[in-house]
């Protein structure tokens, strides 16, 4: 008798992370998968399910019931400054809180979360190595953070409530290809804004170097909460630099609100308070993952901006324009 | 209601008060005919001595690295670090950037302050903490010491300074600390750069030390038990180092501790040129520096014992550098000579 395959579950699989997931499951793993996502699926390969619903409905408990899941992969968080924070906190609250009580009543044995490296926040006195016990200040000038470190809190709570499944919890740092979060829809801007005066260190991971975390990250016996960190920290004008395209020197004082102003006329999609991003640095310490899982990064920073520059970038249909505020989110809508 | 504003009146009376005490009290003792006169002989006797020093510096050119000694200098820094390729360290140090400042750090070290620097061989290699006292209201006795590291050491080391947190919050002068090798002020920073063998520079004063009245000159105020802690659990040498002249190099008259409040700084001093010059009033005067560096010292125990316990061995710190300071401030003829 043929060995069983695994079954993966996907959600927010419409996203760019969620294709590019299965894409990898695909050619690595003898990996069956359903994905969940209320966005279409573009160039479906035809042997995976989609199941165009909303996470937090009641039909979504039908596939846990019905078929024996051996990982959830949950990518399905929002984060669109467009959107209201009502909106945010019950699909990311409640959606990940049905996600892992499907887990729990319904034996699935391992389950990765990617929350994101922005729940510790840009910080002037931030150490130059955040560790994963670092207390979650992402939200102090940042609001719209609020839900996703709620999120990561949460599924934290797992780990004690539920030490049978195997909870992880990923905090990339900023995810740059192809998808749309802040930061690579920062990097395609025809000119690059920057504070007078302020060049602080960034990190950036390599949307492929996401996915082979997050594959890590599901190995049996993997548990926890890791940050993920891709090729050395440079200085942001370092990274601008590589782009080649010209920068826009605007003093400190004056651009928070000319953000404003230009987010409220929707003439740019950032809001003012991720300037904090390009002001102070937010640099992780990715220990943990590399010495648990020997996960290593395969791509340079190089590499990263070249794929974030190359993409056309994939419109699913309904999918908004979203201004991530940084890291791992497939936007969904 | 109006309870309130009245506290608040009298509040502000009393630090108007304080702060006016200590200004006619500065005032009342410079105007003393002798020390009028010791002004006027300091001014006519060390002005000329100094200012004949700078000239032959200046004109002989002598105070400048020759470049390839520069240069050798600089691939040792490069060469001793764990640079990523785009030449920075995981804390945005970047040593090829320190090329372009030497120029500035020479003038500062050589011809401004003219300094003079004592058993500089005694910074080990490999990681410790370099403890000195703090002073001078900028910190430029942690320029001094870094650059004696940077260009009298062999060979040749650069000094990670633990810098207030308010200063790398700055525009500018935050980023260019940082891409000099200097590090926001938390003891998971230091941890880390001596896990990476690195020197690193610890004013245990902090801006208590360095924001002193000119009256507490030379009075080293309590030191912060952190270093010590750290050096316990790291288990490195201490190089404890006296710095004498920058206690001269910015008089501060009086703390204005509400207008500090106000600006969100450390300290507001007072200088006396201040209502002429404003700001400018800050820049240090080319008082000459005396660096004194002491043998390192090991310590040993539990990095989490008591304060009093802690207390005893940061003392013996704090009494290697005042025995170093007493004897600097003994030998030197003048405050710029």
């Amino acid at each position: 008798m043929a060995k069983r395959k695994t079954l993966a579950v996907i959600t927010g699989i419409g996203g760019r992370l969620g294709q590019l997931l299965v894409r990898r499951l695909h050619r690595e793993a003898e990996t069956r998968v359903i994905g969940i996502d209320r966005r279409p699926f573009l160039r479906k390969p035809s042997d995976v399910e989609h199941l165009r619903i909303d996470i937090r409905r009641k039909a979504c408990e039908d596939l846990f019931r019905t078929r024996r899941v051996d990982v959830i992969y949950h990518l399905g968080l929002m984060h669109d400054p467009r959107q209201g924070l009502g909106e945010h906190y019950t699909w990311n609250l409640f959606g990940t809180k049905q996600i892992l009580e499907f887990a729990q009543r319904y034996s699935v044995p391992k389950v990765v979360i990617l929350s994101t490296g922005d729940v510790y926040g840009p910080q002037s006195d931030n150490p130059a190595f955040i560790s994963e016990d670092a207390p979650l200040l992402g939200a102090q000038r940042f609001a719209g953070m609020r839900d996703l470190i709620a999120v990561d809190m949460f599924a934290q709570s797992y780990f004690w409530k539920f030490p049978e499944i195997e909870t992880v919890v990923l905090r990339p740092a900023h995810i740059v290809g192809g998808v749309r979060n802040a930061v690579s829809n920062y990097l395609r801007l025809p000119r690059l804004p920057l504070l007078l005066g302020f060049d602080p260190m960034v990190q950036v991971l390599h949307e492929e170097d996401a996915v082979s975390a997050i594959l890590a990250a599901a190995r049996p016996g993997v548990r926890g909460v890791f940050n993920v960190v891709g090729a050395d920290a440079l200085p942001l004008r370092t990274l601008v630099g590589l782009t080649g395209k010209p920068t826009l020197e605007v003093p400190h004082v004056l651009l928070p609100s000319l953000a404003r102003q230009l987010f409220q006329l929707r003439l740019a999609d950032f809001p003012a308070a991720e300037l904090d991003y390009i002001r102070y640095s937010a640099t992780l310490d990715g220990e943990r993952l590399r010495t648990v899982t020997r996960w290593h990064p395969q791509y340079t920073v190089e590499e990263a901006v070249q794929a974030a520059l190359r993409s056309t970038i994939f419109d699913g249909g309904a999918e908004r324009t979203v201004a991530g505020s940084g890291a791992g989110h497939t936007e969904s809508v | 209601m109006s309870g309130t504003v009245v506290d608040n009146l009298q509040r502000l009376q009393a630090v108007g008060q304080s702060i006016g005490h200590n200004l006619a009290t500065q005032l009342a003792q410079w105007s003393e005919p002798e020390r009028r006169r010791t002004l006027a002989e300091l001014v006519a006797r060390e002005f000329s001595e100094a200012s004949q020093e700078v000239a032959s510096l200046l004109l002989s050119g002598s105070w400048r690295t020759p470049d390839d000694e520069l240069e050798r200098r600089i691939s040792h820094l490069l060469a001793s670090k764990n640079l990523s390729p785009h030449g920075t360290d995981s804390f945005g140090f970047a040593p090829a950037e320190v090329r372009s400042v030497v120029p500035y750090l020479e003038f500062l070290y050589r011809v401004w302050f003219r300094a003079e620097v004592h058993d500089i061989q005694r910074v080990p290699e490999g990681r410790c903490l370099l403890i000195a006292n703090h002073s001078g209201q900028l910190p430029f006795d942690g320029v001094v010491i870094g650059t004696s590291l940077l260009l009298d050491r062999d060979p040749p080391r650069m000094a990670r300074s633990m810098v207030e947190k308010f200063a790398t919050s700055l525009p500018f002068f935050g980023t260019f600390c940082n891409r000099m090798g200097q590090v926001t002020g938390l003891p998971d920073n230091c941890r880390r750069l001596l896990e990476s063998e690195e020197a690193v520079l610890v004013f245990p004063e902090g801006a208590r030390g360095i924001s002193k009245p000119y009256s507490h000159r030379y009075r080293m105020t309590a030191f912060g038990h952190g270093f010590m802690r750290l050096a316990l659990e790291s288990q490195v040498p201490i190089v404890p180092i006296a710095v004498v002249g920058a206690e001269e190099q910015t008089v501060n008259l009086v703390n204005v501790a509400p207008l500090a409040k106000l600006l969100n700084m450390p300290s507001a001093p007072l200088t006396p040129l201040m209502p002429l010059l404003g700001p400018v009033a800050m820049l240090p005067a080319p008082v000459k520096y005396r660096v004194y560096f002491g043998e390192p010292m090991e310590f040993t125990g539990d990095a989490n014992d008591d304060d009093a316990v802690v207390a005893g061995k940061v003392a013996k710190v704090r009494a290697a550098i005042q025995a170093m300071m007493d004897k600097g401030l003994a030998e030197r003829r003048g405050i710029f000579i």
